[in-house]
């Protein structure tokens, strides 16, 4: 076990880079998550608070967009 | 006022066909790419650092190539989607094609990052020194930079369509610097040591090394794309996001 954490002299170059390998991938996941959950809630909001009324703008050519 | 208006009635049609198509089957494909991400990161793990022998050269430090490669390989591999996703936008006005670009810009940024900094940790044991201003780390540093000014201009012009544009052409002049880091290894005197899997006589690799490192690099490759797909429904609601404000800003004016 202590064999296996001193990686053969070499512990303080190979767990930095596990280290970096889980948490810089976890870090961009939970952003682009938070990201996610954060437009989902304003574009519901939006919606709700705007009743029929913004839908009925939006389908208006003028403003009419596709996304 | 709307960037929409000038296009067809046929391409209006496709723009809302499409992005409806896309959130309607990535929210299906969601759920099964994280598990087969996350499956083949835990078994490359296991593999990585404990299933697999120490090199008879460079000892306990060639797991650092577990993570430092495939991080590489999807830094390259995140240009290349994001030149080639603008190169459909450009040419073709996909909607989804700069939504694409613009999504994979903060992964490959990231996994270069990750190349960039593992590898630091790899050389300063290996040949003595952190950073050498070489070929092939040069040139991918120009990549983490490209990747940074690429995100710097979506940010930096406040129209989106203008700043697609933009970004597009920048991502397609700095494709060429994708080749540069593959072959830089064989056109220039190097530290860093060429190609042993991507070869044309075939992997040179030891089998039991080429394991955990297709293991690692098949399960970055799925979380890019997992990732990818999250990015692109986020951008996909931030544009329903504005264009409902653009939508209430109008209807309030009427008033």
């Amino acid at each position: 076990m202590v064999e296996f954490f001193h990686m053969g002299g070499y512990a303080a170059y190979v767990w930095p880079v596990y280290a970096l390998g889980l948490l810089v991938p976890l870090a961009l996941a939970v952003q682009s998550l938070a990201d996610y959950r954060r437009q989902l809630r304003l574009a519901e909001a939006l919606e709700r608070e705007a009743g029929g009324r913004v839908r009925r703008a939006a389908h208006k050519p003028d403003t009419e967009q596709g996304l | 006022m709307s960037p929409m208006t000038s296009l067809s009635a046929s391409q209006r049609l496709q723009a809302f066909a499409n992005p409806a198509r896309f959130m309607a089957l990535s929210a299906r494909l969601l759920a099964p790419l994280w598990v087969v991400s996350l499956g083949f990161l835990g078994v490359g793990l296991y593999y990585a650092l404990f299933a697999s022998p120490p090199d008879y050269q460079q000892g306990e430090t060639v797991r650092i190539m577990y993570v430092h490669v495939p991080s590489a390989w999807l830094a390259m591999f995140g240009y290349s989607v994001m030149a080639m996703a603008s190169a459909v936008a450009l040419i073709f006005r996909h909607p989804l094609a700069d939504l694409c670009a613009k999504s994979a810009a903060p992964i490959g940024a990231a996994f270069t990052f990750l190349a960039l900094v593992t590898g630091a940790l790899w050389g300063k044991p290996m040949w003595g020194a952190w950073w050498v201003w070489d070929a092939r780390l040069t040139s991918v540093l120009i990549l983490f930079f490209l990747y940074l000014g690429y995100m710097a201009l979506w940010t930096a012009i406040e129209e989106p369509t203008r700043a697609a544009r933009a970004a597009a052409v920048l991502a397609l002049v700095g494709a060429i610097n994708v080749p540069i880091i593959r072959y830089s290894v064989d056109w220039w005197n190097t530290l860093h040591q060429p190609a042993s899997v991507f070869r044309m006589d075939g992997p040179t690799i030891a089998p039991e090394m080429l394991l955990p490192l297709a293991l690692m690099a098949f399960g970055f490759t799925f979380l890019f794309v997992t990732l990818l797909l999250v990015r692109m429904r986020a951008e996909i609601l931030r544009h329903r996001v504005r264009m409902l404000r653009l939508a209430q800003a109008a209807a309030r004016a009427e008033d």
